[in-house]
C-alpha cells in the first residue's frame, strides 16, 4: 500500500513538473512584449525596454525557466506584473476560498448522490423515474444556468440567500452560509446527476451478488446487508466518477465565481488570463497541479480503503 | 491473389454482414425508443432552424437600433429586442449557427485526435501506447477553462480557435473509448486470421474495428457535443467570447446585464440551451440503453423477468401430478420432525399475469440429527425449495401454496423480522460458489463476528475467540491469518471452509447446504465432505443438503428426496433407495454415475426423441 502511494505521488510530481514546463514555455514564448503589454500604448519605447529589463525579460527563455524554477521551489514565485503582490500570497488567500467551494460540493454531492442513487436502487417505480428525470436535467443544464435560476429564485424572489459576494467563515457565520450556499448547490447539481447514477446502478448491482443472499441467511439485517455491506461494495465505482468530475469541478467553480462575485481562484484566472499577467498564470497552474494530485492521491487512498483488492495493485 | 486472402475474403464479408446485421437491428430498435426518436427530431429541427436562419427571420441579428432597445415580443420583434436593440429571434437564430458549429468543430477535432490515436495506440501498442496515455493523462488533469482563458489571453477572443483548442482537451474522451474498443479486438482470432492472410492494417481496421466502436462513437460524440455547447456558452456568457458574433452564450450575457430591466431576455436563450442539452442527453441515453441491451441481450430488466427467464429457462415446467414412491421406513417417526415442508408451490408471477411454477406440491419431513439430501438435475427445483425454506427466494419469487413448519412453526407465515432471527440463529446455509458468496470488502473475521455478535449477543472479544476457534475446526492450517485475510486471498476451498464455519457460529438446528462442493476440485470435494460428516456427527446438527451428485448422498446422507421438474418423485432411507431404486428418473439418475455403469448407454436409446 506504501509502495502504492509513494509510486502514484511520484507519478503526480512528474505529470505536474511537465505541465508547469509546458505552461511557462508556452506562454513565455506567446506573450509578446510584456513591457507594452504592462506600460500601455502611450508608454515610450525607453520606459517599455526599462520595464522588459527589470523583469528580467532580456535573458535567454531557457535560463529564466531554470531560475524561475528554483525559486518556485522555495515557494517563491514572483511578483504579479500589474499589482506586485505576491503570487503565493495572492494565490492562498483565494485559494481557501474555491477550496470551500468545491469541498463543499463534493461533500453535498457525495451525500445526496448516495441518498438519491440508493433511494432509486431499492424503490424503483416512480421514485426511480423522477431520479433519471432529475439526472437527465441536471447532466443536459450547465451549471451557470442552475445559479441563474437560484439566483433568481432564492436570493432575488425569496431573500434567503445573497445574490453575489463572499463573506468569509472566520468573520460571521450567518453571512457565509448566506454566501456559499447558492454557489455550492449551483455546483452540485451536475455532479449529482452523475454519481447517483452511478450510484444507483453499482447498488443494484452489488444487490444481485450471491453474498447478499449468504449476509442474509446469517440473519444480518436488512439495513447492515444495505448500508454497510452493499454501500460500501458500491462506493468505489462512484468514487471513481466523483474523482474524475473533479477537474471540471474546479473548472465550473471559475463560472460560478464569477456569477456569484466570489472572490475565488476563478477570479484570478479570469483577471489573470484577460490581463496577460503571467507570472500569476503560472502560479495558478502549480496550485491547481498540486490540488489536482492531492485530490488523486486521496480518492486513491479511499479506494484502497474500500476496495481491499486495489490495495494490492 | 493467393488462396489464402480468397478464403479471408470469403470469412470477412460473412464477418462484415453480421456486424451489418447487428447494427441495422441496433439502428431499427432505436426508432422505436420513442424518447430517443423525438429527442433526434428536436436535434434536426434545431440544426434546421440555424440553416435556414434566414429564410426565418429578416432582420439582421447584429443591427443596432439605440431607438428599438428592450421592447417586449410582440411588436413586429417576435421575442423583443436586447439591449443593443437587435432582434431577439433572429439572434438566436444566427447564434445557433455559431453556437452548433463551434460545438461541432471541437467535436470533429476531438473524435479526428482521438480516434486516430486510439486507432494507433490500440493496434500497434508499443511505445505509442505509452506516450499516448500519458498525454491523456496529462490532458485529463487541466481543467478546460483555466486553459482556454489563457488560450484566450494569447489568441485573442475568437471561438474557433477556443473550440480548437478544447477538442484537443476532450480528445481523451475518444482516445480511451477507442483504444479499449481496439486493444480488446486486437487479438481476436478473425483479426488474426485476416492479418495472416495478407489483408492489409487500414483494411482490417476499417473493417472490423470500426465497425465495432461505430455507435460507441456516436455515443460519445453526443456527450462530447454537449460538454462543448456548455464550456463555449460559459465563456461567452462571461464575456470572454467574440462580441462580434450572435452566440447563445453572447445573448445569454446581454440578458443577464438586463435581468433587472428586462427578466425575459435570459429566458430564451437560457431555453435554447436547456432544450438542445437535454436533447443532447435523451439521445444519448437513449443509444446508449439499445447497445447496452443488443450487447448483453435481456439485460434491462434482469431484477425480475430475467431471474424468471433464467428460472423457467432451467426449470422446465412442473411434471404432471403422480404419486411420490415412498420407501418404507422401519423407524416411523417417534418425535414430531423438525422440518416439515406440506404441499409447497413455488412460482414466479410473469408481466402477462401467468405464474411459472417452479416448485410444485412438495412434501418432505426432516428429523432431528439426520442428513437429509435433496437430488436432482439442475432445474429440478431444489433449490428453490432450499430457498424458500429460508424465505430468500429471488426477487419475483414467492410461495404460492404449502406449508414449512420448522419445529411447530410455520415459516412461509412468521413476520420477516421473526424470520430474521430464525436465519442465521436456527437455519443456517451453506452456499454453492465459495468465491462469490463473502462479501469481497470485509475481512474473513469482521463477516465471521458479526453474525455471533448479533444472534448470541457476544462481546466483540468472545466473538474473536469463537471465530478462531471454529476457524480451526473447519480444518484452516492458520486460522489468525485468515482471520486477517480478505476473500480474494483465500482458496475456493478455504472460503468454503469459512463459509461452513460462518454458517454452524451461531449453533443452528438446521443446515441447508446448497450443493457445497460442486463449486470445488474433487480432492477439495472430498475434504469438504469429510469436514461436513465430522461437523454433523460432533454438533449434532440436522443438514439438508441439495445436490446432484448420488456420490454425495451415499457418502453423507440418511434419507434421500429425489426431485424431478418440481415434484419429489422418490423419497426414503438412502440404503433402500440404493439398493432398489423404483421411479425411472432414479434410476437414470443412477445409471448416470459414471464408475459404476458404461460412459454412455447404447446410442440406439438416444437417437428417438
Amino acid at each position: 500500500m506504501l509502495t502504492f502511494t509513494v509510486r502514484r505521488l511520484l507519478y503526480g510530481i512528474v505529470l505536474l513538473f511537465v505541465i508547469v514546463t509546458l505552461a511557462y514555455l508556452l506562454l513565455y514564448a506567446a506573450a509578446g512584449n510584456v513591457g507594452r503589454t504592462i506600460l500601455g500604448p502611450t508608454a515610450t519605447q525607453a520606459t517599455v525596454a526599462l520595464k522588459n529589463q527589470q523583469l528580467g525579460l532580456n535573458s535567454p527563455l531557457i535560463s529564466r525557466y531554470f531560475s524561475w524554477l528554483g525559486h518556485a521551489l522555495t515557494g517563491n514565485f514572483g511578483s504579479s506584473w500589474f499589482t506586485n503582490q505576491p503570487v503565493t500570497t495572492a494565490i492562498i488567500t483565494r485559494l481557501q476560498v474555491t477550496l470551500i467551494l468545491v469541498l463543499g460540493a463534493v461533500i453535498v454531492s457525495a451525500v445526496a448522490s448516495a441518498a438519491l442513487g440508493v433511494w432509486a436502487a431499492l424503490r424503483g417505480g416512480w421514485v426511480d423515474r423522477v431520479i433519471q428525470v432529475f439526472s437527465v436535467l441536471g447532466f443536459a443544464i450547465p451549471g451557470f444556468l442552475i445559479a441563474l435560476f437560484l439566483v433568481r429564485i432564492f436570493a432575488l424572489g425569496l431573500h434567503w440567500f445573497k445574490p453575489t459576494g463572499y463573506v468569509p467563515i472566520t468573520y460571521y457565520f450567518g453571512g457565509w452560509i448566506r454566501t456559499v450556499t447558492l454557489p455550492i448547490i449551483a455546483l452540485s447539481i451536475g455532479l449529482v446527476a452523475g454519481v447517483a447514477q452511478q450510484v444507483r446502478s453499482s447498488v443494484i448491482d452489488s444487490l444481485r451478488q450471491d453474498w447478499v443472499r449468504t449476509l442474509r441467511s446469517r440473519g444480518i439485517s436488512e439495513r447492515s446487508v444495505l448500508f454497510k455491506h452493499v454501500l460500501r461494495n458500491a462506493g468505489g465505482p462512484a468514487l471513481s466518477v466523483l474523482a474524475l468530475s473533479f477537474v471540471g469541478l474546479l473548472g465550473g467553480a471559475v463560472i460560478i465565481e464569477q456569477i456569484f462575485g466570489i472572490p475565488g481562484l476563478g477570479q484570478v484566472a479570469v483577471l489573470a488570463t484577460s490581463q496577460g499577467d503571467v507570472p500569476l498564470v503560472m502560479g495558478l497552474v502549480v496550485a491547481i497541479g498540486v490540488l489536482v494530485i492531492v485530490v488523486n492521491l486521496v480518492v486513491d487512498l479511499l479506494q484502497g480503503f474500500l476496495n481491499p483488492k486495489a490495495r494490492m495493485s | 491473389m493467393s488462396e489464402a486472402a480468397v478464403s479471408s475474403g470469403a470469412l470477412a464479408p460473412d464477418i462484415s454482414s453480421d456486424i451489418r446485421a447487428a447494427r441495422s437491428h441496433l439502428a431499427r430498435r432505436f426508432l422505436k425508443n420513442t424518447l430517443g426518436i423525438a429527442a433526434l427530431a428536436v436535434l434536426v429541427l434545431i440544426v434546421l432552424a440555424a440553416i435556414f436562419a434566414p429564410l426565418l427571420t429578416s432582420y439582421d441579428p447584429n443591427a443596432v437600433s439605440v431607438l428599438n432597445i428592450l421592447q417586449g415580443p410582440g411588436a413586429g420583434h417576435l421575442l423583443g429586442t436586447d439591449g443593443a436593440g437587435r432582434d431577439v429571434w433572429a439572434r438566436l437564430l444566427f447564434g445557433a449557427r455559431f453556437t452548433l458549429a463551434g460545438a461541432l468543430l471541437a467535436t470533429v477535432v476531438a473524435a479526428v485526435l482521438g480516434i486516430t490515436s486510439g486507432l494507433i495506440a490500440g493496434y500497434y501498442g508499443k511505445w505509442f501506447e505509452a506516450a499516448s496515455s500519458w498525454v491523456t493523462t496529462l490532458l485529463m488533469a487541466l481543467p478546460g477553462i483555466v486553459v482556454l482563458l489563457a488560450a484566450r489571453a494569447v489568441l485573442g477572443p475568437s471561438l474557433w480557435s477556443v473550440m480548437i483548442i478544447f477538442g484537443v482537451l476532450l480528445a481523451p474522451a475518444f482516445y480511451r473509448l477507442v483504444y479499449a474498443a481496439v486493444s480488446g479486438v486486437r487479438n481476436e482470432l478473425f483479426v488474426d486470421a485476416a492479418r495472416v492472410s495478407g489483408v492489409s492494417d487500414f483494411r482490417i481496421i476499417a473493417r472490423h474495428i470500426l465497425t465495432v466502436v461505430r455507435a460507441p462513437i456516436i455515443l460519445q460524440a453526443s456527450i462530447v457535443f454537449g460538454i462543448a455547447i456548455a464550456v463555449q456558452v460559459g465563456l461567452d456568457f462571461l464575456g470572454f467570447g467574440d462580441q462580434t458574433i450572435p452566440t447563445w452564450g453572447n445573448i445569454l450575457n446581454d440578458g443577464f446585464t438586463n435581468l433587472y430591466r428586462d427578466p425575459q431576455l435570459v429566458i430564451w436563450p437560457g431555453l435554447a440551451i436547456v432544450i438542445t442539452g437535454v436533447a443532447l442527453t435523451l439521445f444519448a441515453n437513449a443509444l446508449r440503453d439499445e447497445l447496452e441491451h443488443s450487447a448483453h441481450p435481456g439485460r434491462r430488466r434482469r431484477t425480475t423477468a430475467a431471474t424468471v427467464a433464467a428460472v423457467t429457462a432451467a426449470a422446465e415446467p412442473v411434471a404432471p401430478v403422480s404419486d411420490t414412491i415412498v420407501h418404507d421406513e422401519p423407524d416411523t417417526a417417534t418425535e414430531a420432525p423438525l422440518l416439515h415442508i406440506e404441499g409447497l408451490a413455488v412460482g414466479y408471477p410473469q408481466p402477462d399475469g401467468s405464474v411459472t411454477r417452479v416448485v410444485d406440491d412438495v412434501s418432505l419431513n426432516i428429523r432431528r440429527g439426520e442428513v437429509h439430501g435433496l437430488i436432482g438435475e439442475s432445474g429440478s427445483g431444489k433449490t428453490q425449495t432450499a430457498w424458500s425454506v429460508l424465505r430468500l427466494l429471488p426477487s419475483g419469487g414467492e410461495i404460492l401454496e404449502g406449508s414449512i413448519r420448522f419445529d411447530g412453526e410455520d415459516l412461509s407465515k412468521v413476520p420477516s423480522a421473526k424470520m430474521q432471527d430464525i436465519r442465521g440463529g436456527r437455519i443456517a446455509y451453506i452456499p454453492q460458489e465459495p468465491m462469490s458468496n463473502l462479501d469481497p470488502s470485509f475481512t474473513i473475521g469482521s463477516q465471521l463476528t458479526e453474525p455471533m455478535r448479533i444472534k448470541l449477543g457476544v462481546s466483540k472479544a468472545e466473538a474473536r475467540a469463537r471465530a478462531l476457534k471454529l476457524l480451526g475446526q473447519v480444518g484452516i492450517p492458520n486460522p489468525e491469518r485468515t482471520f486477517a485475510s480478505y476473500p480474494h486471498e483465500l482458496s475456493g476451498g478455504m472460503a468454503q471452509r469459512v463459509l461452513i464455519a460462518g454458517a454452524v457460529s451461531c449453533e443452528p438446528d438446521l443446515v441447508i447446504a446448497d450443493e457445497p462442493t460442486t463449486a470445488l476440485d474433487v480432492t477439495i470435494q472430498a475434504e469438504i465432505l469429510d469436514l461436513l460428516r465430522d461437523l454433523q456427527q460432533e454438533l449434532g446438527v440436522t443438514i439438508l443438503i441439495v445436490t446432484h451428485n448420488f456420490g454425495v448422498v451415499a457418502d453423507l446422507c440418511d434419507q434421500v428426496s429425489v426431485m424431478q421438474k418440481g415434484r419429489i418423485v422418490e423419497t426414503g432411507p438412502a440404503r433402500s433407495l440404493f439398493a432398489n431404486p423404483q421411479h425411472p428418473y432414479t434410476r437414470s439418475l443412477f445409471d448416470a454415475i459414471l464408475d459404476e455403469s458404461p460412459a454412455r448407454g447404447p446410442y440406439a436409446e438416444v437417437l428417438p426423441r
